[in-house]
């Protein structure tokens, strides 16, 4: 195999690690969203649900989480093909980090501001658009980033399943040049580079919506 | 006219009763500071007047509505401003968007209608030359004036001020009390507890001395501050004269 072929069978992985990377961090970000709400604002019932389900996806290793859906769950009848059981599992695990990045981001917007807000006489609604949300937002930044580098490393996983994303594509081309080293690092410097230029865009997002006088938030250097 | 008058206001925190059954009236254009030692009951009263905490029992009214037992103590906050210790600054917001925030989200203001209120107000406190900067970029007398700035852009009937310059280094409290002393001569109605004894008196239209949860004593700054009637009111003046 050729230099040109091995690129480009690794591409074709790399894009399917993408895939399942943004769609996953999509869903789990939605879901998040409306776990963590449930978590600060709901009722006791729903933030007893919403907990639960929390510590139960935060407990259970992301391959366990794979092997029920996709192995365990056709005794209910219930069938995914490999790719969509992949983005289900890490959606599912991501969002119950992820609901905690944006529980502690809301949490971390002062008291005082929201007293402030509803002094003017704004509603709970328009306090929680207007004055929680946007600080909110910026101090979920820097570890939603943090969490997406983990959920594409995580994609790596789908190996198991059979989803011929990156990784997998790299191990058949090991299977006919018996260059493991060679293209496994290969591999990773793939990996490197996505999430390398995925930071260095979001970095650039955090300066640009960065608070004049709180720039230590963002930047540590 | 009476602006706001409160009824056997009673306040708990559990075992604790806070504020044990206050009663008293402002007029229109009146200022009333509230002195008494910490921690008893008098930001806690403050809130209970914007239903920022909610009361246990009495009933509040502002200009004769009453706030207390309303489904919708926000449509009266609109007209209740409040100025708080630590400023409460929004802080991802510039100082005119602090100010205008509120005609425009609240009263619905036009987003220029409510710039034109924010810049008048900031004027007001001497603030017109920073309002594109962020709080994080203001000393603490500038944030408290910009405090009192957001409440005068919803054109209180009322402003509320739970120790405005407590929090201030001492160089920066006499920018803050000149703005308050000035909303005073304005005919601003105000109720404001502070520990600055002397601007009381500047400023006072009343006195009214708190302790435990009950007032003790009320009446115009010379005879409170000169002559006090109790004998609890007389040890705080003395303990205060000595501090100073």
């Amino acid at each position: 195999m050729d230099f040109l072929s091995t690129l480009k069978v690794l591409l074709d992985g790399t894009i399917v690690t993408v895939e399942l990377t943004v769609t996953s961090f999509i869903i789990a970000f939605s879901m998040a969203i409306v776990v963590s709400l449930a978590q600060v604002y709901g009722n006791t019932p729903l933030k007893v649900i919403a907990t639960i389900y929390e510590r139960i996806l935060r407990s259970i290793p992301l391959l366990v989480v794979m092997f029920i859906l996709f192995f365990g769950l056709p005794s209910f009848g219930i069938r995914f093909d490999p790719f969509t059981a992949a983005i289900l599992s890490l959606g599912l695990c991501s969002s119950a980090y992820q609901s905690q990045i944006f529980r502690g981001a809301i949490l971390s917007v002062p008291k005082g501001q929201i007293l402030a807000a509803q002094s003017i006489g704004m509603n709970g609604r328009q306090t929680f658009f207007h004055i929680t949300l946007p600080q909110a937002l910026r101090f979920a930044v820097a570890p939603l980033t943090n969490e997406f580098t983990i959920v594409l490393k995580d994609t790596s996983f789908a190996y198991a399943l059979g989803v011929t994303e990156l990784l997998r594509e790299g191990t058949y081309i090991v299977s006919t040049t018996y260059e493991p080293l060679l293209i496994y690092l290969f591999c990773a410097a793939i990996y490197f580079t996505v999430t390398f230029s995925t930071n260095t865009v979001v970095k650039r997002v955090e300066k640009k919506f960065a608070l004049p006088g709180f720039e230590f938030r963002g930047e540590r250097a | 006219m009476k602006v706001l008058e409160i009824k056997n206001l009673k306040k708990r925190y559990g075992e604790k009763e806070i504020i044990k059954g206050i009663s008293f009236e402002m007029e229109k254009g009146e200022t009333v500071v509230v002195i008494g030692p910490s921690g008893t009951g008098k930001s806690t009263m403050l809130m209970c007047i914007n239903r920022l905490t909610e009361p246990d029992a009495g009933e509040i009214y502002l200009n004769g509505k009453q706030i207390t037992g309303s489904k919708h103590p926000e449509v009266f906050r609109q007209k209740i401003g409040m100025v708080f210790q630590e400023f409460n600054l929004f802080n991802h917001l510039t100082v005119l968007n602090n100010v205008m925030i509120g005609p425009m989200r609240v009263k619905k203001f036009s987003r220029e209608k409510a710039e034109n209120v924010a810049k008048e107000n900031l004027k007001r406190v001497g603030l017109e030359l920073q309002m594109h900067a962020y709080p994080a970029q203001l000393s603490g007398g500038q944030k408290q004036r910009v405090g009192i700035a957001r409440a005068l852009a919803m054109e209180p009937d009322l402003i509320l001020f739970d120790e405005p310059t407590s929090a201030l280094d001492p160089e920066l409290v006499g920018e803050v009390l000149e703005v308050i002393k000035k909303l005073a001569k304005e005919g601003m109605t105000m109720l404001i507890v502070t520990h600055e004894i002397g601007f009381a008196k500047d400023v006072a239209d009343r006195i009214i001395f708190m302790e435990n949860g009950e007032i003790i004593e009320e009446g115009i700054p010379s005879v409170m501050l000169n002559s006090p009637s109790q004998e609890r009111t007389r040890q705080f003046l003395a303990k205060f004269m000595e501090g100073r």
